[in-house]
């Protein structure tokens, strides 16, 4: 890693940064929905919703907060393609191109500025979520571990939205990428469990990467034993994250030489 | 005189468009040289390549000396590019838009340097206020500035004035004579007859991927048939000499960066 790389970085980080600190109602906006959301279903729905008998005596607020928090990140992250894609047809890209800066540094530069942004927008959901009552029996480890789990989520989902960003058209097509990300919730553990599901989506939902890390997350919030799901959690974010850098960077270098 | 941009035999198409179809082209140190066309001419297909964002499908070119194909760092650290559409941060003060260029380049004192740049282009009073309040002769004004951060030896103004008034441009124009003055070699591409006349030391008419006239204005205009004898001597413009050599308006697609 060659000091180019990180003074260039460091330098185009201090500006994505300065991006997020002024438009302060960006990161509040990325929370509403996920907040709403999380409201809906503890104060609306949440009476109506089983758990199963095997589901423990714990709240519908703890149960559901994992699978919000990786709502918020998908929200959050389509702020990110947003903003490349400004950059990208605003001209700012092509003149740091013709400067001799790394060439990914642009890059990596939004890549931090949202795990930034997406920690702030965790911290405000975690916080409402308190009000409500979420309670957890997690000692400083195991939400080391949480940490850890939504930090590689919101890396590899991150350069999913490089990617998105550095391929649109359009501002609406630069976000509209997260959609399905936002969606992939309901289709998983995060709300219901999934064994109250007919068959084929039932097995669709276990296998898809949301319900293994929604898991893992609420096995560590719970305090218990996370199992192989926190493996299988971990799997899938590294290799999203390893495919979706390798399309984005290849991208990058292509789109101008 | 030695040459600060080089070009020869320049190819490169999109597709089945052919834009650039060998341009040769060379710029001296410390000169102006303007680069007339019109839209789709390949006016920023020729100044991408030279400025490495694009690559040439045959022909070589060498900026400050360094192959733009073989050793493009050498020449990113030899240049700077104003596009077409101001590419500064409108979310950031215009200091704060020097003082980024100056950190990306890693030069000492980037505050230093932001400050005296701002003062040179009477930036001064706006300089803590974000750009996106900044009119559009302002705004390209900083868009220069950032582009003399450490001081390149070249400097490409890809249609530095299109879209400014009147009163803007005349700004711009302060702006490139006194880089040239400071021997900035500045390869300056324009649609706008008059900044050609106005500015350059020496003109190219890039038309349909070739440079089909090239020297001094007074050069160019004696390619025209001397004048006649009239009542009143009629001197021709260089629009008259532009549209003599290029023959009608070219009704092209715009050309477009691809």
């Amino acid at each position: 890693m060659s000091t180019l790389f990180v003074d260039n970085t460091t330098a185009l980080l201090g500006r994505s940064l300065r991006h997020v600190t002024r438009s302060v109602d960006t990161v509040i906006t990325t929370t509403i929905m996920p907040i709403a959301m999380l409201l809906l279903f503890v104060y609306v729905f949440g009476g109506a919703i089983d758990l199963g008998s095997g589901a423990g005596v714990g709240s519908y607020v703890d149960y559901l907060l994992p699978g919000i928090l990786l709502i918020t990140i998908g929200s959050g992250v389509a702020y990110t393609a947003f903003r490349l894609f400004l950059d990208v047809k605003g001209g700012i890209v092509e003149r740091f191109r013709s400067m001799p800066v790394a060439r990914t540094a642009v890059l990596w530069a939004h890549v931090l500025t949202s795990l930034v942004a997406n920690a702030i927008s965790l911290a405000m959901v975690v916080a409402v979520a308190l009000l409500m009552g979420f309670r957890s029996s997690a000692g400083p480890l195991a939400w080391l571990g949480v940490v850890g789990i939504l930090a590689m989520f919101t890396l590899a989902l991150t350069w999913v939205a490089v990617i998105a960003g550095l391929l649109a058209s359009t501002p609406d097509g630069a976000s509209a990428f997260s959609y399905p990300i936002i969606f992939l919730p309901f289709v998983s553990s995060a709300f219901v469990p999934t064994d109250s599901m007919p068959g084929p989506v039932a097995s669709f939902a276990e296998h898809q990467p949301v319900t293994a890390i929604v898991d893992a997350i609420r096995a560590l919030l719970e305090g218990g034993t996370v199992g192989g799901d926190l493996g299988v959690a971990l799997a899938w974010c590294v290799g999203i994250l390893v495919v979706a850098y390798a399309v984005a960077t290849r991208l990058f270098r292509r789109t101008a030489a | 005189m030695t040459a600060m941009i080089s070009v020869e035999g320049l190819e490169r198409s999109f597709g089945d468009h052919d834009v650039l179809r060998g341009v040769d082209l060379r710029v001296d140190r410390g000169s102006i040289h303007a680069l007339l066309g019109s839209n789709g001419a390949g006016k920023t297909t020729l100044v991408r390549i030279l400025a490495t964002l694009l690559p040439a499908d045959g022909g070589s070119a060498t900026v400050a000396g360094h192959d733009v194909a073989a050793a493009a760092d050498d020449v990113r650290r030899s240049i700077s590019l104003t596009g077409q559409y101001a590419a500064v941060d409108e979310v950031l003060t215009g200091r704060e838009n020097l003082v980024l260029v100056a950190r990306l380049r890693r030069l000492p004192d980037p505050r230093g340097l932001a400050a005296a740049l701002l003062a040179r282009f009477s930036l001064t009073d706006a300089g803590d206020r974000a750009v996106s309040t900044y009119s559009g002769g302002m705004r390209r004004r900083l868009d220069i500035a950032m582009s003399l951060v450490g001081d390149p030896p070249v400097i490409f103004l890809d249609e530095p004035t299109t879209g400014l008034d009147p009163q803007a441009r005349i700004e711009v124009w302060d702006a490139v004579r006194e880089l040239a003055a400071r021997g900035t070699t500045v390869l300056l591409t324009t649609q706008y007859l008059e900044e050609a006349e106005q500015l350059a030391d020496r003109i190219a008419v890039l038309h349909r991927g070739r440079i089909i006239a090239e020297g001094t204005l007074g050069e160019l205009k004696a390619l025209m048939p001397p004048t006649e004898v009239r009542m009143v001597e009629h001197q021709p413009s260089l629009e008259e000499v532009f549209l003599a050599l290029v023959g009608t308006p070219t009704p092209d697609t715009e050309e477009k960066d691809s």
